[in-house]
Formats: structure tokens, sequence, C-alpha cells
């Protein structure tokens, strides 16, 4: 019989839930790390047990905790996050220089392949591999050498390196996007990366067309064809059909084109989930309603999901990580609010349910599908 | 004997009492107790100082005999109550806020 555990992170400690494939009944384990700001966890594809999470504090700086048994005990690994090389400086909200600094790690992605390997989204933005399941980490400095390093901008949230997505087919190819220089890829596994936001258009930044400087939000792939990305920019969903090289808008008939997360359905590559936020200076749903949008065509057209999620007086937020996908049949979607609710939908959207809905507010949400 | 008293998150992660006693090679000093602390315990290493600058976290004091020693150089001596084990070397966790 399948299993799910979906792994939180939330603002003051991270929770795991449990459910068989059925995903009705939960079991609640948390807090663990308690009072700690936990930005994200994520599981092993080649060893589920295996769980990396990032720990942060303001007093006592940056951990990463690692379990070998799929979280039931944890053990601190290496926290010592260090650019290589003389950091200089990228560009500070006012224009001016300012030194590259680390402050936290955003994201985790675990290799395919190999659980000792795992890769760190840091802010101020870089990328991180470790090799020996995080107890030593290494800059892959390619990316932050960029040429366009040194204009690279913090989004208000800072300057994380958010997203990395690896190409199921080709292990030599990474994509990952930062807030807010943009996306990035590498084709010789991090040695040298190319900025990819040709067909990117923002008008809050001085070159709406620029090379680097746009505030992408998140980006997700299908493993079964991983030269197309969907996008989630600050405003405007955007797909491109050829890793990245050329983007166009397909936002079509959503309320807002503002908002967070995007993800892909598990078995059908041309179907994506996203949650329009009103706006950016408001950062809360339309008509205080907490809707889901679907597409089956691949964007453009969009239908509300709204069964079982609160349409009136919801004012919550769904943070970029705070949405997962897993594999079953029909897949399961999940999604963490800033009001500390994780919703759950065992057919791919359709229905609506809270798993829990009085955590602290929701920063991360991933699913492991076990068999 | 040296006597550390470590905030509550990291006797959490130190899987310590609240107090922890260490022996410390040489004069007594924040660096030479720090890394002390930091040998028994790596898992607090960053946490109560950089790990490259080795400068104390913002957010972190240290207090000993009714004083706040957090801006005396690291290579100082600590007051010899505390190098003496009479008194512990308190670690705070800053009350910040509003």
């Amino acid at each position: 019989m399948s299993k799910v555990r979906v792994l939180v992170g939330t603002r003051k400690g991270a929770f795991i839930l449990s459910s068989d494939g059925k995903r009705e009944k939960w079991d609640i384990d948390g807090p663990h790390f308690t009072g700690f700001e936990m930005y994200h966890l994520k599981g092993s594809p080649a060893d589920p047990n295996r769980l990396y999470a990032s720990q942060c504090s303001g007093w006592f700086g940056q951990l990463i905790q690692r379990s070998n048994d799929g979280g039931k005990t944890w053990e601190p690994v290496g926290n010592k996050f260090v650019y290589d090389g003389v950091p200089g400086t990228h560009q500070w909200y006012d224009g001016t220089p300012h030194p590259w600094e680390f402050k936290r790690v955003w994201h985790l992605e675990p290799s395919l392949k190999d659980p000792d390997t795992v890769y760190a989204g840091i802010e101020d933005a870089a990328l991180f591999r470790s090799t020996d399941g995080g107890q030593n980490w290494q800059e892959l400095s390619g990316l932050r050498g960029h040429g366009s390093g040194p204009h690279w901008t913090p989004g208000a949230g800072g300057m994380g390196l958010h997203t990395i997505l690896l190409d199921p087919t080709n292990p030599q190819r990474i994509f990952i996007a930062i807030s807010a220089a943009g996306v990035f890829r590498t084709d010789d596994a991090g040695k040298t990366w190319r900025p990819i936001n040709q067909g990117l258009r923002s008008e809050h930044i001085p070159d709406p067309t620029a090379e680097v400087g746009h505030c992408v939000h998140r980006i997700a792939m299908h493993p079964s064809r991983p030269g197309v990305l969907f996008m989630q920019k600050h405003w405007d969903v955007m797909r491109s059909d050829n890793a990245g090289d050329l983007w166009r808008e397909v936002s079509g008939n959503l309320p807002t084109d503002f908002g967070f997360v995007i993800d892909v359905h598990a078995h059908e590559p041309e179907t994506i989930y996203v949650v329009p936020i009103k706006s950016d200076s408001e950062h809360i749903p339309i008509d205080g309603k907490l809707r889901v949008y679907r597409s089956r065509t691949g964007g453009n057209e969009w239908e509300a999901l709204t069964k079982g999620l609160p349409q009136r007086d919801c004012y919550v937020n769904v943070l970029r990580d705070a949405m997962a996908i897993d594999s079953l049949d029909k897949c399961g979607v999940y999604f963490g609010t800033t009001g500390g609710q994780v919703y759950a939908s065992a057919d791919a959207g359709d229905t609506w349910a809270p798993i829990v809905r009085d955590l602290p507010g929701v920063l991360s949400v991933e699913v492991q599908t076990l068999q | 004997m040296i006597r550390v008293v470590l905030p509550a998150h990291l006797r959490t992660l130190a899987h310590s009492g609240s107090e922890v006693q260490l022996e410390v090679e040489g004069q007594v000093t924040q660096r030479s107790v720090l890394d002390a602390l930091e040998a028994r315990y790596p898992q607090l290493r960053g946490t109560i100082r950089d790990h490259v600058t080795q400068q104390r976290r913002p957010f972190l004091r240290f207090f000993a005999c009714e004083e706040d020693l957090s801006h005396e150089p690291p290579d100082a001596p600590l007051p010899d109550a505390v190098a003496s084990g009479t008194e512990p070397l308190l670690i705070i966790g800053a009350i910040a806020g509003g």
C-alpha cells in the first residue's frame, strides 16, 4: 500500500504529515526544531528515508539537519557556507555595491541518484553542493561569477536562490532561479551558467526586457519533459518549450497573474497549478477567496478550483516553496498558507480539505510518495 | 573547570544540560572557551560566532559576574571568577523584538 509523507517547514518548526494512499486520515508529527524557521525540508529521491532540512534563526544562524529514518530522528550536519574566493559585490536596493553575505539556506535539492549529494540555494544568491551528506559544502561559483553577478539585486524578501531543478535526463543540466535576478541554466554540471530570461517582460525594472533582473518567483517542470518549463514570475505566468531559451506568457484568463507557487501534475505534463494572489502590494487572495487555478492546456485556459477551500474572509498567502504534488493516481496536490493551514487534494485538485489548520505560517511543503 | 551556561535552543542542539563544564588549556578568554565548547560540541559551530570571521553573532551576548563582556576583545582574559569556575560564563540570546 502506498503512503505519502508531507514535509512542512514553518516559521516555528517542522511538521511531518503522513497518510496512506487514500490520503483521508493523517498523522501529524511535530513540531521538530521548535522555535526555528524551517525554510525547507526535502527527501532524497534515491533514498526516501534520507531527509535534509534548513533550520534558521536570527539568533543562532543557519543549521542543516539530516535524517536517515524518514524524519524520526535528526542530526545536525555542516552549516559552513563560505563563498568561493573573494565574494565581491552585488547591487543593493539603492543601487550601490553591497558585499555578498551569507544569510540563510532557502532551498535544499537532493540529487536524483545519490542520497549523499545535495544542492543548497542560499541568500545572498549562490548555489552550493555537498557530496558527503551535507557535512561539507562547496560553492558552484560559476553561477555567481557570471558576468551579470554585480548587477543582481535583492527582491523585497532578500536575494535568495529559491528554485533548483535537476534535469532527470541530463545530469549536466540544472536550472536555478533567483529573486530578483531571474533564471539561469548550466549545461556542464554547474561549471558555467547563462541567464535564460529572454521573453520575460518586467515593467518594474528600468529595462523591462533586461537579460537579468527579473523577479522570478518559481519555476517547475515535469520530469518526462525537462525541456518544458513553467514559471510564476512576480507578475505573469510563463512557459518555455526550449529549456528556457525563450519564454512566452500563458497567464490567459487568470484573475491576476501575480503569485508565488507553480507546479505540474504528476501524470499530465500539460496540467499545471498556480495560486493567484491579488498583487505585489497586497499579498492576499482576491475577494477573500482562496482559489487554486488549474490549466489542462499548459497555460492560457484556467479553471478555478474552489471545492473545500475557503471562499470568503480568507486573506492568507501561499509562498513560493509551499506547493507540492505526489505521484499517486490520482495525484495529490498540497499547499500551505501563511495562516498555518495545509490543504490537500487527493483528486488532482478537484476537491480540497485541510490536513491541519493551525500551524505556524507555512514556508515550504514537499511530499514524498512511498511504496 | 570552566562553567558555561547555554541558551535553551543551544542546549537542545548540544543535547546538554543548561550548564556545561569545560577544560580550557592556557589563558581563559572568550576565544579559548568557545574553542573548547565547539570542540566538545561541534554542532554548535557557527551558532555562536561566525565560521570565518569568528565574530559573535549579533543577537548573542556574553555575560559574567554581572558584567556584559560582549564587546571585550576575544583574547582578553575573562574574570578570575570565571577562570576559577566560581562563576559561569553566560551565553545569552538577546531579547529582541517589539
